[in-house]
């Protein structure tokens, strides 16, 4: 029925089934607007949140799910900056998959803030001072371009593309794509770190607060670092996840080696300048305030010294070394196991740099506090998953989001 | 002649832990002055509004050696490194709904300009800042004993301690209704200071010498800010927030509870 819409040379399931498929997932999307109506209409107390916990599970899902879209600026980076070509087999996804966390997040953000209807005074009444400032003006400015770089895709569609003025738009837009890449990749270097910044300023928190060069923490270089070296991870687990399930190859194996490798080597960079900014805040910034490490990590049920171990190397050393190695990360399993140890490992980190911050206690007699989420929390942190899962189901029926797609899965 | 402008204030309190019994009238006081809400169910005290806390402090020793102290916590109207107003909170809200000012060295919160994202709450180490994380709703008919000088707030912004800022500018208006540029000692207090039975509280201008709190604390401004009397600290000192509430305690395991001290490390909290 829809066959007019659905590129031409591919194969899609039928439409009862994509339409099954839709409305499974928008029983879950529907949920998490239930659950977001409800925290907008009655408030934040719907939230486990507390005067402990005022960043919490949303904060954390906004800083993971921009570290994992930071695949779109990278690969944009490396294609049309770097010149890496092979990368153009993907860069689609890489953008459309941007897009998806970078809504998310903004529509995340929009739930979190007491009074959603003023959150536009964060651009009017903007105190340059703060972190969030930075974020908010760079984050949404990222979000423009993220969008313009996903239109094209758009005119692409079969029908769309009849239209002369779509078709000529689309193909002039993607010639002067390296501009939006170039400008991406600007905004992103600068957004990711200042979702560093925002725990690496806290200097009445020791646990957060790092050595700054200039005005910028350490945490912002390294939050750049880390989205630019996950978030292709996350790309690559994604288009793995659409593989499996479309059960086609739908990217090119050269592409998603490269992407691996200059993955694996971030990886393994971020992950020493990680350990040796944990070294120095350890054994001096910390010390300087009167901490020791055994005051974070002690002291209560959850937060031990295993998740500083899970972090750096099952979710850093572990995956780097598998990714650079040409040897392993040919192998699908090897690759797949660093991918996902990846995508874990920089999701933790995220959440230590927001949760754990919150947990403990700065004056001698607190006393640590631990949270679990209300279940609207929960509801409004899948929301965007499930409708990440059904623009890309759409997007992959109706547009030529893989060029070689046609090339690797002839019809006969 | 040309009019001298008067000198910066920088209001600050001492804090005498020797002579606070815990008896919780600074907490009432506060609560009423500035019409801070409550909910049906208080037992969760995470979610609720103290914007003066006590705590109960110990010194961790069995009995028959244990020993107890209370310590109120209100805003401690931090002034950062070198008082230049880049207090913990004041510098991370991007939308500058929380500003710090430079004549009184009060830390403000403009709760319509507030948005709610409780970066200042993430960022303060003193939790001194609290979240409507509920419409304000009181008892029928005790809505009429409300203050009319304060306004109460709405459902998901954050308050905290003004150092009752509005007593100060009704004792300006007053000041300039008689004439007088200047405004007496007494005639800004805050509500926990005359509320306290024992006198422990003591608020005035630390800039002043002329005001018990200055003779009280004695504040060094060549070391932060520092206290020269034996008995004073700070909380957490070490973070460099620069609090303008000062403690005393003739006892040195109330003093070192201020800070976190490396093993070895002595009660610095005065060093100069």
């Amino acid at each position: 029925m829809d066959s007019a819409l659905i590129p031409v040379g591919v194969k899609r399931c039928p439409l009862w089934k994509f339409a099954l498929g839709l409305a499974v997932v928008g029983a879950v999307l529907a949920w998490g607007v239930y659950a977001m109506l409800l925290c907008w209409i009655k408030g934040l107390n719907q939230t486990n949140m507390n005067d402990y916990y005022g960043f919490a599970l949303w904060i954390w899902a906004d800083l993971a799910v921009i570290a994992l879209g930071g695949g779109a600026f990278f690969t944009g980076f490396l294609k049309y900056i770097v010149g890496k070509d092979e990368l153009k087999h993907i860069i689609n996804y890489a953008v459309l998959i941007g897009f998806i966390c970078y809504s998310s997040a903004l529509l995340i953000l929009a739930i979190d803030v007491g009074q959603p209807l003023r959150s536009w005074f964060i651009f009017w009444h903007a105190n340059v001072h703060s972190m969030l400032t930075e974020v908010a003006f760079c984050l949404s400015c990222y979000f423009a371009v993220l969008t313009i770089e996903y239109i094209p895709l758009i005119l692409e569609n079969r029908q769309l593309d009849k239209v002369p003025f779509f078709h000529n738009l689309s193909h002039n837009m993607h010639g002067i794509m390296a501009v939006f890449a170039a400008t991406g990749a600007f905004l992103s270097f600068f957004h990711q770190g200042s979702l560093g910044g925002v725990a690496g300023v806290l200097f009445g928190r020791p646990f957060a607060f790092r050595e700054h060069i200039a005005i910028w923490p350490w945490t912002f270089f390294l939050f750049t670092w880390s989205a630019a070296a996950y978030g292709p991870c996350f790309t690559m687990l994604v288009t793995w996840i659409t593989e499996k399930i479309t059960r086609k190859r739908l990217v090119k194996q050269s592409a998603i080696e490269l992407l691996s490798k200059i993955s694996g080597w971030m990886i393994t960079t971020y992950i020493i300048a990680k350990i040796i900014d944990t070294w120095y805040w350890a054994t001096t910034t910390a010390p300087a305030k009167g901490y020791t490490l055994a005051d974070f990590y002690t002291g209560n049920s959850l937060y031990g010294y295993w998740i500083l171990i899970a972090e750096l190397v099952f979710g850093g050393i572990i995956p780097g070394l598998i990714l650079i190695s040409p040897r392993l990360r040919q192998k699908s399993a090897a690759r797949v196991t660093a991918i996902i140890l990846a995508v874990l490992g920089v999701c933790l980190n995220r959440w230590v740099m927001v949760l754990q911050v919150m947990a403990i206690p700065v004056m001698t007699f607190d006393h640590w506090v631990l949270y679990y989420p209300s279940w609207q929390e929960v509801a409004t942190t899948i929301l965007p998953v499930a409708y990440g899962i059904i623009l890309i189901m759409i997007s992959y029926r109706y547009l030529p989001v893989f060029p070689n797609e046609r090339e690797l899965n002839p019809i006969d | 002649m040309k009019k001298e402008h008067p000198k910066a204030k920088k209001f600050g309190m001492a804090i005498d832990l020797d002579k606070c019994t815990g008896c919780g009238a600074c907490m009432v006081a506060c609560m009423a002055e500035k019409n801070v809400p409550f909910k049906k169910d208080e037992t969760n005290k995470l979610d609720s509004i103290t914007w003066l806390r006590v705590y109960k402090l110990d010194n961790g020793k069995a009995y028959p050696d244990t020993e107890i102290c209370y310590l109120p916590r209100p805003c401690q109207h931090c002034g950062g490194v070198g008082d230049h107003g880049h207090s913990p909170c004041v510098s991370v809200c991007p939308a500058t709904a929380t500003d710090y000012s430079m004549e009184t060295g009060i830390v403000s919160q403009i709760y319509t300009r507030c948005f709610g994202c409780r970066y200042c709450m993430a960022a303060c180490p003193y939790h001194a800042r609290y979240f409507n994380w509920w419409d304000p709703v009181w008892p029928e008919g005790m809505e009429r004993s409300l203050s009319p000088d304060v306004s109460p707030r709405m459902r998901g912004v954050v308050e905290k301690c003004s150092f009752c800022y509005h007593r100060y500018q009704r004792a300006k208006d007053k000041a300039y209704y008689e004439g007088r540029d200047e405004i007496e000692e007494l005639e800004y207090q805050t509500a926990c200071t005359q509320a306290c039975p024992t006198g422990a509280i003591v608020f005035g201008d630390l800039n002043n010498p002329d005001h018990e709190v200055h003779k009280i604390v004695q504040p060094d401004a060549a070391h932060g800010g520092r206290s020269k009397n034996p008995r004073a600290f700070r909380l957490l000192e070490r973070l460099g927030t620069n609090p303008k509430v000062y403690y005393l305690s003739s006892r040195e395991w109330v003093r070192k509870a201020g800070d976190h001290y490396l093993a070895g490390e002595k009660d610095e909290s005065n060093k100069h």
